[in-house]
């Protein structure tokens, strides 16, 4: 399913958030908005997500418009993990199913082999409090998953963490989007982070966002940081990406 | 265990300092009975004060229990329906004004002299924190939280059951350490309106009839009384939220 925003303005009061965004991601690609703090990345991610509406201009999901469409073909995955503290990490992952209607136990049970896929095997009676960043992060993502919607919406995923965290992270997602492909729209402030994941790097200005530049990243996803650092192309890229961004 | 024997030293401490002062000549046995006189009084009377206490545990337990329903059924209709919220709020405050002293001879009347006016000053009292508490854990939940569960589809019904409800137990708690602790007062306060039985009732005989020592053994009864509710409540919090104790600060 694709994502498409044409000329969307979000104002909060005076505060103008995003000032004519124009962005469309294609079935099965992942997508990564890069800019400054600020410049209304999660409002764009709300957006797409149906969990706030454009005071003008047009965001689709698939051929559907509606918010409410917009909510039941998007998951998203909010920049803190949000787990719930009184449940393990396996329950946490399950809350997603349990929303749809499964019942608590039917909905463990079928969360349990992504754990077993995803390097969370043995941590399923954890609770988040005895979780390591990257470990709660995880669980975050496998909820977003198990909510089965055909496209993903990641904002700042691994914010939070520190760069050696961030590193194993990114390589985890991008192997879990290569065996779990999904349309994907990933909002990040590290350009390094957006190359490695994304086959297409959207630069936004500074407050009201508006896209500067789209980038192709053309390498095979998913990508090792090894050919990657390799890769002239990658490099040039990131040049680019920096001097747009101006800094 | 530190705490707990730092506070063992300093009750020995009161006790000894109530009997050196009861012990003063000038002191009279009338108005103020020594520790070893309350526990005379105690070993003497305790079929008596068991039975009396008896009564009132069961008006404390009924009433705690009356408000923890009310209060629970209270806090999520407040929750969930913001007319119901802004209506009611002032009125819940102003319940809480009005001088229980004088309300319980009125219900007295009202209820006749059995348990009935008891029950309504206990559950009156505990009402408030209770509700108020819970009310306050409802719509403690962040707001992306929220946002979450809306973009999993959740009904309304869900992110209460899942979310909001559990989100609310540690302060349903805190309400509920509060209400325990004046619960033992309120119905001392619906006895002295007008009972035939209970330490409140007791207390307040031995009061008129110059029973010094069992007035003392009374209200230590009623203190133990309270500090075992709260030390109760505050076992099935460990025991219902551990999560609670575990979450490291932020």
């Amino acid at each position: 399913m694709d994502v498409a925003l044409e000329g969307v303005r979000r104002h909060y009061g005076d505060v103008a958030a995003l000032a004519g965004v124009s962005l469309e991601v294609r079935t099965g690609e992942v997508v990564a908005v890069v800019g400054p703090s600020g410049c209304g990345k999660s409002t764009l991610l709300e957006l797409v997500a149906g969990l706030q509406v454009p005071d003008s201009g047009r965001v689709a999901v698939g051929a559907d418009e509606s918010p409410a469409a917009r909510r039941s073909a998007c998951a998203y995955m909010p920049q803190r993990d949000l787990l719930l503290p009184w449940r393990d990490a396996l329950a946490n992952a399950a809350l997603a199913l349990e929303c749809k209607g499964v019942a608590k136990s039917e909905a463990r049970r079928r969360a349990a082999p992504l754990f077993e896929r995803f390097g969370l095997a043995d941590f399923e009676d954890a609770r988040p409090a005895g979780l390591s960043g990257g470990m709660r992060q995880r669980v975050a993502f496998l909820r977003t998953l198990l909510a089965a919607r055909p496209v993903l919406l990641l904002d700042e995923p691994f914010g939070a963490l520190d760069s050696i965290t961030r590193a194993s992270m990114q390589r985890w997602l991008a192997g879990a989007l290569a065996e779990e492909p999904r349309t994907a729209l990933l909002v990040t402030h590290d350009v390094q982070e957006a190359l490695f994941l994304a086959d297409r790097v959207a630069l936004l200005s500074p407050r009201p966002g508006r896209v500067l530049e789209e980038l192709e990243v053309t390498l095979p996803r998913p990508r090792s940081r090894r050919g990657v650092v390799a890769e002239p192309a990658f490099a040039e890229l990131e040049e680019r990406a920096l001097e747009v961004l101006g800094t | 265990m530190r705490r707990a024997a730092l506070s063992i030293l300093l009750l020995a401490g009161l006790v000894a300092l109530w009997q050196g002062v009861a012990s003063l000549p000038s002191v009279d046995d009338l108005t103020l009975a020594s520790p070893a006189e309350t526990l005379r009084a105690l070993a003497d009377d305790w079929s008596l004060l068991a039975d009396n206490a008896r009564v009132t545990l069961v008006e404390v337990l009924l009433g705690l229990a009356i408000s923890v329903a009310a209060g629970l059924a209270f806090a999520v209709a407040m929750h969930l329906s913001r007319v119901l919220r802004e209506a009611a709020y002032p009125l819940l405050i102003a319940s809480q004004a009005i001088p229980i002293v004088v309300l319980a001879p009125i219900f007295v009347l009202a209820f006749d002299y059995g348990i009935g006016p008891k029950l309504a000053i206990v559950a009156l009292i505990c009402f408030f924190p209770i509700t108020v508490n819970v009310l306050d854990g409802l719509r403690s939940v962040e707001p992306d939280l929220l946002k979450l569960m809306r973009s999993l589809g959740a009904s309304r019904l869900q992110t209460l059951r899942k979310v909001e409800l559990p989100s609310a137990l540690p302060f349903f708690f805190s309400g509920l350490r509060v209400a325990a602790t004046v619960s033992v007062i309120g119905a001392v306060f619906g006895e002295w309106a007008g009972a035939d039985e209970g330490l409140g009732r007791l207390v307040l005989l031995g009061n008129n009839q110059l029973q010094t020592p069992r007035v003392y053994a009374g209200i230590v009864i009623l203190t133990l009384m309270a500090v075992a509710l709260f030390a109760l409540v505050a076992l099935a919090e460990r025991v219902t939220c551990p999560w609670n104790k575990e979450e490291l600060p932020a």
